[in-house]
């Protein structure tokens, strides 16, 4: 009798256990179900801020230099080419 | 102006040294927090690139119609500025918004307009260095086209729906805010006349050569 049941049993948990094995594994959360403010977002979400500022105040400074130099550079091949002009203007 | 040259050179030297700390011990804006520094130099360039707009537009007019030649040297160095400073505008912004509104680019009102300021500009540059002779009436055209456009822009915020701050953002700055702000906008200042006037410099010693080298050829 107690085999009867025994096995009885062990055929009413077996689709049970084929479907929970046929299932696919649980997902994480998603990390927007509903509205979530930025603020409350988990830390690996969120956007850093310190490398876009470092960026930007980077660019300027690089843009202003470059700058610089291109008008330094077009100086001096302006002086050079005055000077040899003046070289071959016939002194009176 | 040589004479004030260099001082202006060691002040705004002093004023750009000091800039970092100033902005550093500026406040967090309350919603956007260390991002929003971005503002410091971001608002200023943008400023200084309507006022070389505008620098370019009237020498460009003064140029037109009384045919000075140094007011065309003027309009080409201020022409170069508003790109320079165009381009500075145009990259800290988005790096500034990719945090702030979450995208690097937005089609609005202000961001579309300014773009469109910078390309006259840049166009301008263009028919300068490639237009040859009598380009420089055509480009003087440009040059009044895009100061007029500047107003335009500076209003879009205002008149469009846009993600951008309004104008009114800069008056209701808070105390600490605004005296970083004012010190970052005295630097750009002094930075775009020493700029401007090595670059007008830069054009008077150009038309020296032309100069000779037109007496030699005759």
């Amino acid at each position: 009798m107690k085999r009867l049941v025994l096995v009885i049993a062990l055929i009413a948990l077996l689709p049970g256990a084929i479907v929970h094995a046929q299932q696919p594994p649980p997902q994480p959360p998603t990390a927007q179900e509903d509205f979530v403010p930025v603020s409350a977002l988990p830390q690996a979400e969120q956007l850093p801020a310190a490398p876009l500022l470092i960026a930007a105040y980077a660019f300027v400074w690089v843009a202003l230099m470059m700058y610089v130099w291109s008008l330094w550079r077009r100086m001096a091949r302006l002086e050079r080419d005055l000077a040899d002009l003046q070289r071959r203007v016939p002194k009176p | 102006m040589s004479r004030l040259f260099v001082p202006l050179l060691l002040l705004a030297a002093a004023l750009f040294a000091a800039a970092p700390f100033v902005v550093a011990n500026a406040p967090f804006e309350e919603t956007m927090g260390l991002v929003q520094k971005i503002f410091y130099y971001h608002v200023p360039s943008a400023m200084m690139m309507f006022v070389s707009a505008f620098v370019c537009g009237i020498a460009s007019a003064i140029y037109l119609f009384r045919r000075s030649a140094a007011a065309d040297r003027v309009a080409q160095a201020a022409g170069e500025l508003v790109v320079l400073f165009g381009l500075i505008v145009l990259v800290t912004g988005p790096l500034w918004a990719r945090k702030a509104w979450g995208v690097w680019w937005e089609w609005d009102a202000r961001l579309t307009s300014s773009l469109l300021l910078w390309m006259i500009f840049l166009a301008y540059l263009l028919v300068r260095r490639f237009g040859g002779p009598g380009s420089e009436k055509l480009a003087g055209a440009m040059a009044l086209f895009g100061m007029a456009n500047v107003p335009f822009v500076y209003v879009s915020v205002n008149y469009w729906r846009t993600l951008h701050p309004k104008t009114s953002v800069v008056m209701t700055l808070a105390p600490g805010m605004r005296a970083a702000f004012w010190f970052s906008v005295a630097a750009f200042v002094i930075l775009y006349v020493l700029l401007l006037t090595l670059r007008k410099r830069l054009e008077d010693r150009q038309a020296t050569v032309e100069q000779i080298y037109l007496a030699i050829e005759e």
